[in-house]
C-alpha cells in the first residue's frame, strides 16, 4: 500500500480524534457524576447535527459561528432530561435508569425522523472544500478547524472542573453526594448542569462534524456505540477503525472489539469505576 | 391467582375467531405474538432481572436457520423450527456464559446483548448465501406440512397455543425451585449466593431456555411473514418491541407479558397505521419511548400489579 495514502488516512483519522473526544468527554462527565449511562448519547449528537442543518438552512448560520448555539440547545435539553426525568429515579435500580434513557432515546431519534426525515443530510460551510498541502498530504480545512475547536472545548471544561466553584462542587458530588449535601450543595442541581454540559459536548461535536459527515436520524446509536467504544478503550481502536475499514466491516469490527473489551477489561471502562 | 377467570378467557378467545373479520384476526394473532416473545424475555430479563436488549438475535436465529433450512435442504419447518431455536439456545449459552462468567450486570450485560444482536445482523447483512442485505423470501405454497395455512386462523390459532404455552412454562417455572433462585438473584444476588444457590448456573438457564422460546417465535415469523430481513429480524427496534411488553405489562410476573400485549400490540398496530398514513414513520417508536418514560417514572412494576390490586379491591367490595 502507498505509504502516502497511509499516512493521509492516519491524518484524516486524527483529525476525527478531536471529535471523538468530545462525545467521550460528555459520555463520561455524565457517568463519572450520577452513574447514569447515557444511552441517548448519540441521538443527542443526531440533534446538534441538524440543530446546526436548521440554523444553516433558515438563518444561513455557517455551522462554525452556530455550534454554540446548538450547544447552549443541549445543554438545555440534558438539563430539563435530568432536573424532570433522571433525578426522579437517581436512587432506583440501574435497569430502570436503563430503561428510562432507552426511552428517550426512542423519542429524540425518531422524534428526529418525524420533523427531519430518513434522508441523509449534509450542511454547507464556506471551509468545506478548502484544503492546505503539508508536503504531499493535503489538510482538509474543515477537520482541521473541527479538531481545534473541539480539542479547545475539551481544555475549557476541564479548566471548568478543576478551576470554577460549579465545577468543583460538580466533582464533589460524583465523589461523595452525601458529603457534598451535608456542606451544603444542592446536589440535584448539580447533577441538572452535569447532565447539561455532557450534552452540550456532544451536542457541539454533532455541529461541529455536519459540514464533512453525512447524517440521517438512524445515525445515532452507532454514534452512541462509538462513544462507550472510545470511552472504554480510549480511543485507540476507533481511529485506525475509521480510517481504514469499508463501513459495514468498521461496524463489525467496532461491535466486536466493544465485546471483547467488555469481557477482559471491564475494570477499565469509564475510570475503573465498576457500577 | 384464581385460575378460572383465566380459563374463561382463553376460552373466550378460542371461540372468537369465527366472529371478527380477517383485520381482527391479524391483530390478536399479533397480540398472541408478541405475548410470547415477551414471556420468553421475560424468563430472563423479569425473573433472572438480566436485561436483554438483544432478543432480537434469537428471533433471527431462530427464522433464519428455520428457512434455510426449509429452502435449502428441504427440512418442514415443524422439525426445522426446533434446530432453529436449538441454534438460539446457544447463542443464548454463549452469551449466557460469557456475561455471567466475566460478571457483567445492568449496563455492561445489555450493553453485550446489544452487541452481540446487531454482530449478528452485520453478519447475515453481508452473507450472500442467506440472502444478504435483501433477505430471504419464502414462496407460499399453502401446503400446512410446510407450515404455510390458506386460512389465517390457522396462525392465529397457533399464537394462541404458543401465547398460553409459554405462560404455563413461566408459570410452572414461578412455582419451581429454578424459579425461586432466580427471583433470589435477582434481588440480591451475593445474598443468594451465600445461601448456596449457583447462581452462574441459574442464569445460565434462564439465558438458554429464553432464547430457545423466542428462537421458536422467531420461526413462527419467518413462516407468518415469509420473508426475512437482517435489519427487521435482528435490529434494535424488534428488540425494544420484545422488551417493552412486559415492562409495561409487569415483568416478573406470568401474566406481565401478555397483559402488555393486549395494551400495546393494538395500540402499536393503530398508531402504526395511523402514522404511516401522515407520512410519520417514526411515530409509533415516539410512543413506545414515551411509555417506557412513563412507566419507569410511575409506574415501575408494570401494570399487572396495578390490575391485581383493582381486581383485589372489587372482590373485597362485593
Amino acid at each position: 500500500m502507498d505509504l502516502v495514502l497511509i499516512a493521509q488516512g492516519l491524518l484524516n483519522g486524527l483529525l476525527f480524534g478531536g471529535v471523538y473526544s468530545l462525545m467521550a468527554v460528555g459520555l463520561t462527565l455524565i457517568f463519572g457524576v450520577m452513574r447514569v449511562v447515557n444511552f441517548a448519547h448519540g441521538d443527542m449528537m443526531v440533534w446538534g447535527m441538524y440543530l446546526a442543518f436548521l440554523l444553516a438552512t433558515r438563518l444561513g448560520l455557517d455551522p462554525y459561528a452556530g455550534f454554540p448555539l446548538c450547544a447552549a440547545a443541549l445543554f438545555a435539553l440534558g438539563f430539563v432530561v435530568q432536573r424532570r426525568l433522571v433525578n426522579r429515579i437517581i436512587d432506583a435500580p440501574h435497569e430502570m435508569q436503563i430503561l428510562l434513557m432507552l426511552g428517550i432515546a426512542l423519542v429524540l431519534e425518531n422524534g428526529a425522523l418525524v420533523v427531519f426525515g430518513p434522508d441523509p443530510r449534509r450542511v454547507k460551510s464556506f471551509l468545506a472544500l478548502s484544503t492546505v498541502w503539508l508536503g504531499p498530504l493535503f489538510v482538509d480545512v474543515a477537520r482541521l478547524v473541527t479538531f481545534l475547536l473541539a480539542g479547545a472545548l475539551t481544555g475549557l471544561l476541564y479548566l471548568f472542573l478543576f478551576r470554577t466553584d460549579l465545577g468543583r462542587s460538580m466533582r464533589a458530588a460524583a465523589d461523595n453526594p452525601y458529603g457534598a449535601a451535608v456542606i451544603g450543595t444542592d446536589v440535584r442541581r448539580v447533577y441538572a448542569v452535569a447532565f447539561g454540559i455532557g450534552a452540550a459536548c456532544v451536542g457541539a461535536a454533532g455541529a461541529l462534524v455536519a459540514p464533512f459527515y453525512p447524517f440521517q436520524p438512524s445515525v445515532g446509536l452507532g454514534a452512541s456505540v462509538t462513544s462507550f467504544n472510545i470511552v472504554i478503550i480510549g480511543g485507540m481502536g476507533s481511529l485506525p477503525g475509521a480510517v481504514f475499514l469499508s463501513p459495514s466491516l468498521k461496524e463489525l469490527v467496532s461491535f466486536s472489539l466493544l465485546i471483547l473489551i467488555l469481557l477482559f477489561r471491564p475494570a477499565g471502562l469509564f475510570g475503573g469505576k465498576v457500577a | 391467582m384464581r385460575l378460572w377467570p383465566l380459563a374463561l378467557a382463553l376460552a373466550a378467545l378460542a371461540a372468537l375467531p369465527p366472529f371478527i373479520g380477517s383485520y381482527a384476526v391479524t391483530l390478536f394473532t399479533l397480540i398472541f405474538f408478541y405475548a410470547y416473545l415477551g414471556q420468553a424475555w421475560n424468563i430472563l430479563g423479569g425473573y433472572a432481572g438480566q436485561l436483554s436488549a438483544g432478543h432480537a438475535a434469537f428471533v433471527g436465529i431462530g427464522a433464519y436457520v428455520t428457512a434455510v433450512l426449509s429452502l435449502r435442504v428441504g427440512l418442514t419447518p415443524w422439525i426445522g423450527m426446533f434446530v432453529g431455536a436449538a441454534a438460539a439456545a446457544l447463542l443464548g449459552a454463549i452469551i449466557g456464559y460469557l456475561g455471567f462468567r466475566f460478571g457483567l450486570r445492568g449496563f455492561y450485560f445489555v450493553l453485550l446483548t446489544v452487541a452481540f444482536a446487531e454482530v449478528c445482523r452485520i453478519i447475515a447483512l453481508n452473507t450472500e448465501a442467506v440472502g444478504g442485505a435483501v433477505g430471504l423470501y419464502i414462496t407460499f405454497t399453502g401446503n400446512p406440512a410446510q407450515f404455510q395455512f390458506q386460512n389465517p386462523r390457522a396462525y392465529y390459532y397457533i399464537a394462541l397455543v404458543l401465547m398460553t404455552g409459554a405462560t404455563v412454562v413461566v408459570w410452572r417455572l414461578e412455582q419451581s425451585r429454578l424459579g425461586a433462585y432466580l427471583v433470589a438473584i435477582r434481588e440480591d444476588e451475593q445474598a443468594a449466593e451465600a445461601l448456596g444457590i449457583d447462581a452462574f448456573r441459574c442464569k445460565l438457564l434462564a439465558s438458554v431456555l429464553s432464547a430457545f422460546l423466542t428462537g421458536i417465535g422467531g420461526a413462527f415469523y419467518a413462516f407468518y411473514q415469509f420473508s426475512l430481513q437482517p435489519s427487521t429480524l435482528f435490529g434494535i427496534p424488534l428488540s425494544v418491541e420484545i422488551i417493552i411488553r412486559p415492562i409495561v405489562g409487569g415483568a416478573g410476573t406470568p401474566l406481565g407479558p401478555v397483559l402488555g400485549s393486549f395494551i400495546l400490540s393494538p395500540l402499536a398496530e393503530l398508531s402504526r397505521s395511523y402514522f404511516a398514513a401522515t407520512g410519520w414513520s417514526g411515530g409509533h417508536l415516539i410512543v413506545y419511548g414515551s411509555l417506557l418514560i412513563a412507566v419507569v417514572l410511575f409506574l415501575p412494576q408494570g401494570a399487572a400489579p396495578f390490575v391485581a390490586r383493582l381486581a383485589r379491591s372489587w372482590r373485597m367490595a362485593r
